[in-house]
């Protein structure tokens, strides 16, 4: 920068040559260049970057962006029935508020003390959700369900000393493919064996569970709704087997339809997990995704978190409250390899989203809205049957998701999502490839977004695709 | 009124908002509402059927869960609140590591609008061509700065990108039918506590490395740790302490030659963006920090983004899908048969990877070559006048050479002449209205550390400003130890105790919890907790 310093870059304070040039004279140096000795000449770029030069004007940054991202089709100009581990649902506007504060935002963190109000909406989020889980112990969310998945198993590999788990045969390929990195490679000395379980009808077939849960099993995984929206009406069945054998029972549910349906705690699961993005978070292209991982307030289960858990402690004050990290020193940060598993940046922001949307709904909010996703669901099940070759393969006992067969329409998957996308529709995730024993199948998705004008939109765009 | 430090910077008078906000669960009156979903019009309910005998009925809540019943001020007040009681870079963080940047707001504003938020990961590819160019030329960006071939977003944050770093090194070892056999990583005692942790979690063997007098372990130390059995090096250059270890090449070429990988945790980037590279430096693959050194906000622990790129002779290991570009078209390819799988559902936080992208953007190869240069002046400007205060020592004090984008201070002095160490100091300064700094990962190598990093952003007279705080904290706490060891005193509370949080009888993570345990203490009604200010 010379004589002209207009150009100073709006990011960085210190562009200014002036400034530089008085930060040299207190280093007393005459160049930066001096100031990179310790990187020998012949590991240095020799070439400038080839970058282009900054854009320095906000306004033709944002020309840019949006220029390149209305490029895109999004949720809202189309009707989107499409879910499978990322789900539109209405985000409330204070939920946006409170996450777009710069004091909750922009940092990373602080003290117990100088963070004070991050600890307590992290403290809530936990609370809440436990409320609904019915559970005493919530930690801060991991990345995603399917790390939860794997956290939850490698802890009760580790609580158990066995290295089986048993999960079903039908299982969102996505969360599978995280589920297998974490249990390991056969290579590996602590590689946990994954055994499936057949499913019945959508559910886990106790009989085949009763063969396959042995003295190796260290848990049993199963999901309630399950991948393909059933609900596990067996969930006591398959804990109490578990528990002969001495294996954990791991359940993975929906945050959202714990206001109308008992959690799973209540069956007997030792260790719970699930999503957080239904909790008032946007898709953000899969973006929105983390985790939970709640137990029982067992100092068995407590020792063996890989993440942070926010505790309700005293302070110096007598009767003040504030918050503290619980059991922290057998996370990574402390104990290196030794730690359990490993923790990280997640996704905390999200959890004070959690938060927010939890308080915002309260337990009248839980139960309207899962009334109306389970009403939204079935109405549209129902009316996607009675068109000709279109069936609904488990008709009952669903949340948000359900199958659409469209086999006997003669038609695929890809060619009726072809179709709707020209009505401006995003259908179900086509499940043709995955499961071929459901044949031409799709994944729905119907939530408290949808609208009955909305499902006739879509039965009249399937009658029209299936003609 | 403010207070003079040493150096005549005008001190604040700060002290932080405090609302003495109760815990959300003790809000509240029943009946009220939040949020109200419609109920299902007479047509659904007709056709499906009214939602209780939708319910399976052995699975059906009788109870509701014991949430807070709010109006929706009331909620948005709650947690406003909560927000002013977190200080939350509202003034100046020098919080090392973390690279402390300003997360542009415009970024913020394009990134909640529909055609970011409202995507589903599994649209059509054609439906996602904005975002797919964007993951595209920003990873093109990403190779510019590294000369990897291949980025992927995938990983959830710096850790998860070393872990990304594992399971691609499995893959890799296993398609030379040699994984069971390599199964030791190598890595530092400077490096992040992820780098170990990681490949413990994949089913590495972690071998560490001390420091030895230059600051880094020797290249005798590595040669006798690397042998057939080594996988992979995971090593950071320039580590914590701002040292960058200039046998770098020697060392890849060593792990090399044994049949090993090499992964350059790349999150010290900012003092050597457009200095050096990892592929001149003959690394296979490396791991950037989004929510770091380029830009996108860190959300107090994520969403977070560790951007891992590697060589086209690792690419086809990584985790599906990558984006493609065929024509004027882009597409997710999950085609790759080898691939290690997924570490996190779909393909990264996209959002995130936007605001970085629009960093990049918005610095250039111009903008950016000038940040790293200034992340080592500034630096090497506070350690210049760091070196002046009373009772801080540099790490490593021998090493004359300039450090790079930060350095790892040490309050070992202080402590011994006053008692008052590295963690009362942090709480003290905050009082002044600065962030809490970084202290150290663990182990600590220094004794009583600090690792301010000045970064870009920052201004000289923020940097003044920040050490003219250092520099009161530090006559306070010769001459009035105790004013510094109960801080703070500008806070919402004062300082936690420590003796619920290990104690299984006594450690509450939900409020539950806390009434089982603590509430009838009191031996009143569960609406009775502790209040923050009770003076
Ligand atoms: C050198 C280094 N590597 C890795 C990490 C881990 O990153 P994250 O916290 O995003 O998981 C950090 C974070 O502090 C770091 O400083």
């Amino acid at each position: 920068m010379t004589a002209n310093e207009s150009g100073a870059h709006p990011w960085m304070g210190n562009s200014l040559a002036s400034v530089k040039q008085a930060m040299l004279d207190e280093i007393g140096v005459a160049t930066i260049e001096e100031l990179f000795e310790q990187i020998p000449k012949e590991h240095r770029l020799k070439a400038k970057l080839k970058l282009p030069p900054g854009i320095k004007s906000e306004a033709s940054l944002r020309r840019h962006l949006t220029s390149i991202l209305s490029k895109n089709e999004d949720c809202e100009e189309n009707l989107n029935f499409l879910g499978a581990g990322c789900w539109q649902h209405h985000v409330p506007a204070v939920v946006d508020e409170i996450v777009g504060r710069t004091e909750f935002l922009t940092p990373v963190w602080g003290s117990p003390q100088s963070d004070l109000g991050r600890n307590q909406a992290w403290f809530e989020y936990a609370s809440q959700l436990g409320e609904l889980l019915n559970m005493d112990v919530v930690s801060l969310p991991v990345y995603s369900w399917g790390c939860a998945i794997g956290h939850a198993i490698r802890m009760a590999s580790r609580m158990t000393d066995r290295h089986e788990v048993i999960i079903a045969d039908i299982f969102d390929p996505e969360r599978l493919s995280v589920v297998e990195n974490y249990c390991e490679p056969v290579d590996m000395p602590d590689h946990i064996s994954i055994v499936r379980v057949k499913t019945a009808n959508g559910l886990i077939d106790l009989a085949d569970l009763k063969k396959k849960v042995t003295a190796k099993t260290a848990a049993v995984y199963f999901e309630t709704p399950s991948y393909l929206g059933l609900f596990e009406t067996n969930a006591a069945a398959i804990a109490a087997t578990a528990r002969h054998f001495g294996a954990e029972t791991i359940v993975g549910v929906d945050p959202l339809t714990l206001g109308i349906v008992r959690p799973p705690a209540d069956f007997g699961a030792d260790i719970v997990v699930g999503p957080t993005q239904p909790l008032g978070v946007h898709m953000n292209c899969g973006g929105g995704v983390g985790g939970f991982i709640a137990s029982r307030d067992e100092a068995r289960y407590v020792r063996e978190y890989n993440g942070f858990l926010v505790s309700i402690t005293e302070t110096a004050r007598a009767g003040e409250f504030g918050f503290g990290l619980a059991s922290a020193h057998q996370t990574s940060y402390g104990m290196r390899e030794k730690g359990k598993d490993w923790t990280g940046n997640s996704v905390y922001l999200w959890a004070i989203a959690n938060a927010v949307y939890m308080s915002l709904l309260g337990p009248q909010g839980f139960k309207e809205l899962g009334e109306l996703i389970i009403s939204q669901s079935h109405f549209a099940a129902k009316r996607l049957g009675e068109i000709a070759g279109v069936s609904i393969p488990f008709k009952t006992g669903f949340f948000k998701e359900f199958v659409v067969d469209f086999t006997k329409t003669g038609k695929t998957v890809a060619e009726i999502n072809a179709a709707l996308r020209k009505q401006k529709i995003f259908g179900g995730k086509d499940l043709s490839a995955e499961i071929p024993a459901l044949g031409q199948s799709a994944l729905y998705c119907v939530t408290e977004v949808h609208t009955s004008e909305d499902i006739e939109r879509l039965a009249a765009g399937i009658e029209k695709a299936v003609m | 009124m403010g207070k003079k430090s040493s150096d005549s910077v005008k001190l604040r008078n700060f002290h932080s908002a405090s609302w003495d906000e109760p815990v959300v669960m003790q809000l509240g009156v029943p009946g009220r509402r939040g949020q109200v979903f419609a109920k299902p019009d007479a047509e659904v309910v007709k056709k499906a059927g009214k939602p209780d005998s939708l319910i399976p009925r052995e699975l059906a809540r009788t109870t509701l869960p014991k949430l807070p019943e709010m109006t929706e001020p009331e909620v948005q007040r709650h947690y406003l609140h909560l927000s002013q009681e977190t200080q939350g870079m509202v003034n100046i963080s020098l919080f090392g590591t973390c690279t402390m940047k300003y997360n542009a707001r415009v970024s913020e504003t394009v990134a909640q609008r529909p055609f970011v938020a409202e995507v589903h990961p599994l649209q059509p590819d054609d439906t996602m061509q904005g975002i797919l160019e964007i993951l595209h030329e920003f990873d093109l960006g990403l190779r510019e700065l590294s000369g990897m071939d291949q980025f992927v977003f995938q990983a959830g944050g710096g850790a998860d990108a070393a872990y990304t770093n594992c399971v691609v090194t499995r893959a890799y070892h296993k398609s030379l039918g040699e994984l069971g056999r390599r199964n030791e990583v190598i890595t530092s005692i400077q490096a992040h506590p992820c780098n170990a942790a990681t490949a413990a979690a994949a089913g590495f063997k972690v071998i560490t490395l001390n420091l030895e007098e230059n600051g880094y372990p020797s290249t005798e130390a590595l040669k006798a740790a690397v042998s057939g059995r080594t996988a992979a090096l995971f090593i950071n250059n320039p580590d914590d302490m701002g040292i960058y270890n200039p046998n770098i090449k020697e060392w890849v070429r060593i792990v090399h030659e044994a049949g090993g990988l090499c992964f350059y945790d790349h999150a010290n980037f900012n003092g050597v963006m457009g200095k050096i590279r990892a592929r001149e430096l003959g690394f296979d693959a490396c791991m950037f920090m989004l929510h770091k050194t380029f830009g996108a906000p860190k959300g107090g622990g994520g969403p977070a983004v560790g951007a891992y790129g590697c060589t086209a002779a690792l690419a086809p290991f990584l985790p599906k899908p990558v984006v493609v570009k065929e024509k004027d078209k882009y597409r997710l390819d999950y085609g790759m048969k080898q691939s290690a799988g997924k570490v996190r559902e779909f393909f990264g936080n996209v959002p995130q990877v936007i605001k970085a992208y629009a960093w990049l953007c918005a610095m250039g190869g111009d903008g950016i070559d000038e940040a790293s240069d200034i992340s080592v002046l500034a630096n090497n400007y506070m350690d210049k006048k760091l070196s002046k205060i009373r009772g801080l020592a540099m790490s490593n004090p021998d090493i004359r050479k300039h450090r790079l984008e930060m350095t790892r201070w040490s309050l070992g002095p202080m402590k011994t002449d006053t008692g008052v160490g590295t963690v009362e100091v942090a709480n003290r300064m905050a009082d002044y209205g600065v962030d809490p700094y970084w202290m150290s990962h663990e182990p600590w190598v220094v004794p009583e550390p600090f690792t301010p990093e000045a970064g870009e952003m920052y201004s000289k007279e923020d940097l003044d400003y920040w050490m003219a705080v250092i520099a009161k904290v530090s006559e306070e706490a010769y001459a009035e130890p105790e004013l510094v060891k109960s801080a703070p005193h500008n806070q919402p509370i004062r300082q936690i105790k420590g003796d619920w949080l290990d104690d299984p009888e006594k450690w509450a993570m939900t409020w539950r919890a806390y009434l089982r345990k603590h509430g009838s203490k009191s031996g009143t009604a569960e609406k009775t907790a502790p209040s923050h200010a009770a003076e």
